[in-house]
């Protein structure tokens, strides 16, 4: 069967380090980088005899979270251990949370290409220590003679967000990654730094027959380090599924590795994989009790989310959906827009202009909007300058481009390199003059009803006032003249 | 009851390399303390929440401040294998 003769069903784990000052149950910084070994203390590194102390700064930002995703709060919550052998944890268990998790029970809704949305179920949200880095003495672990183990991060506070297996598509999943990252940056509990690992996903994903009502045996996906390899590790893994079900085969419950280099899902099987974290309560921390009115507080301190945003942009500017969404996805891209918007009042001007030059300036350069080198005033100058038909729309972009460059404002380089638009009748009626004798074939097509003739005269003019001449001047001296 | 086979399991996952007279004995030692501990099943634990903890104590926590760890020759003291800072572990897969 082709693949579009099965259902894919697709859930997401997301991991996002919180952004305290120290780590989950001890003192030590959680700042990225550092030299290997030097952010640690007896308590990261499990030596015998310490004993862990929650970081409450880190239930507040479990809480937070878990309230932007519409979540409920527990009353009673615990952390656990589980119980696995991996180098990268130097107790051989990680401590998390797992029949008793902070916040269950949430929801959000995604945002699809086609302009539609969908509410994707979130399970859980639970607190939990990040591991250690790993180096390898070789091209792959299992070529390496021996590893190498960093314990910097071992200890940095984390929250899992699991989902409920609501997604349909590697869109649905992109779109819903999109989405909690928003959220959690947002409400300012992590950086979301996917590069830096701040933010990692896995996914959990399987296929069924159409009109099937059982999920079909799944498998994990891991080690996707973007949004982009997210999209690309599930496509792949519905090609493989489907190929293995239409060969008759069945698909193995277990865990895949996402090869960027080879484009390919592999798998990890082995003999440490055996599935039994034998998870147990964690003797050394005690119980959280939750109360409303700490809930209440929490809540009290939720910024403005997302789907807020964009519904206030969408009703009080008038943004088409689409745009507003986009604008809001980041959070620093809407404090852009906002700030644009102080200097220069039209707002779906202002929209295109971000969604248009400055995210394809950005998306080029690889760039954040935090790093972008136009301010949001320098940008509304342009707009005005635009507006007031100081320039043309085309020369416009051209004074974007050197404002990306030097960061200078619209004015100091149109004024530095000429630009103002030529508006005088008399100055742009001589140039119509000198383009209409030198193209007689043109004016003749034009004449003979080939409307389409006086664009090519337009651009002529263009041409020869490189750019400058004000269009709608152009296009009505060309007519007067040509309809002489 | 406790089988061969469990103990077996429980060491593979604690890497523990047992010899089949420790295996035999380990699951004998495992169920004379899991007989041992059936003994709460007498009790009515009907009306009885599960404990979470022992004691009667919640909510301790610390706040969010950074202080310095321990130097990276501190860290490293007791490792029995060390590399250019890092703890040097043995081939893993
Ligand atoms: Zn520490």
């Amino acid at each position: 069967m082709p693949v579009q003769d099965y259902e894919v069903v697709i859930g997401l784990e997301v991991h996002s380090e919180l952004k305290t000052k120290s780590k989950i149950f001890c003192t030590c910084t959680t700042e990225f980088g550092g030299d290997q070994n030097t952010h640690v203390c007896p308590v990261c590194l499990g030596l015998p005899g310490v004993l862990p102390v929650l970081n409450k700064q880190v239930v507040e930002y479990a809480m937070k979270a878990g309230l932007a995703l519409n979540c409920k709060i527990a009353e009673f919550s615990k952390f656990d251990r589980k119980n696995y052998y991996y180098p990268d944890l130097p107790k051989n268990y990680q401590v998390s949370q797992f029949d008793l998790p902070i916040a269950e029970h949430g929801q959000i809704e995604i945002d699809l290409e086609d302009g539609s949305t969908k509410i994707i179920g979130v399970t859980r949200v639970h607190m939990e220590e990040d591991a250690g880095k790993l180096v390898h003495a070789g091209a792959t672990i299992s070529q390496a003679d021996y590893s190498m183990v960093d314990y910097n991060r071992t200890g940095v506070p984390l929250i899992e967000i699991v989902s409920e297996p609501d997604m349909r598509s590697p869109e649905e999943a992109k779109a819903y990654l999109d989405k909690v990252k928003a959220i959690l940056q947002y409400t300012e509990v992590s950086d979301c730094k996917m590069e830096e690992g701040s933010l990692r996903c896995d996914a959990n994903i399987s296929l069924r027959p159409w009109g099937q009502k059982e999920f079909g045996t799944k498998t994990e996906l891991k080690n996707m380090n973007s949004f982009k390899a997210l999209v690309k590790a599930l496509e792949y893994e519905i090609e493989r599924q489907a190929s293995v079900l239409d060969e008759g085969g069945r698909i193995i419950q277990e865990t895949r590795t996402w090869d960027e280099n080879r484009g390919v899902t592999l798998s990890m099987r082995s003999k440490e994989e055996a599935h039994d974290y034998r998870y147990f309560p964690e003797p050394d921390l005690v119980p959280m009790v939750i109360d409303q009115a700490w809930v209440d507080r929490v809540r009290e301190s939720l910024p403005e989310l997302p789907d807020d945003r964009k519904k206030r942009l969408v009703a009080e500017y008038g943004l088409p959906e689409y745009d507003a969404g986009v604008i809001t996805a980041s959070k620093d891209l809407a404090e852009y827009f906002d700030e644009c918007l102080k200097h220069f009042k039209d707002a779906k001007v202002i929209a295109n202009w971000v969604m248009g030059e400055l995210l394809k300036h950005l998306n080029a350069g690889d760039k954040d909007i935090t790093e972008c080198p136009i301010k949001p005033e320098h940008l509304a100058g342009l707009l005005a300058l635009i507006e007031k038909g100081t320039i043309s729309g085309k020369i416009a972009k051209t004074v974007f481009e050197g404002m990306w460059e030097t960061g200078k404002t619209a004015e100091k380089i149109v004024e530095e390199q000429g630009l103002v638009q030529i508006s005088d009748e008399g100055a742009i009626a001589a140039i119509v003059d000198q383009v209409v004798t030198a193209n007689p074939q043109s004016v003749e097509d034009y004449k003979a009803g080939k409307e389409r003739a006086i664009g090519f005269l337009v651009g002529q003019v263009m041409k020869e006032t490189k750019g400058k001449a004000n269009p709608g001047v152009v296009n009505k001296l060309l007519k007067e003249r040509l309809d002489r | 009851m406790i089988t061969k086979k469990d103990v077996e399991h429980v060491a593979l996952l604690a890497r523990l390399e047992l010899t089949e007279e420790e295996k035999e004995k380990y699951t004998q030692q495992l169920n004379n303390i899991l007989e041992y501990a059936d003994m709460l099943k007498k009790l009515d634990t009907e009306n009885i929440q599960p404990t979470a903890h022992p004691l009667p104590i919640n909510n301790v926590f610390r706040s969010d401040e950074a202080k310095p760890g321990v130097s990276n020759e501190a860290a490293l003291a007791n490792a029995p294998s060390k590399e250019e800072g890092y703890f040097r572990v043995p081939k893993i897969v």
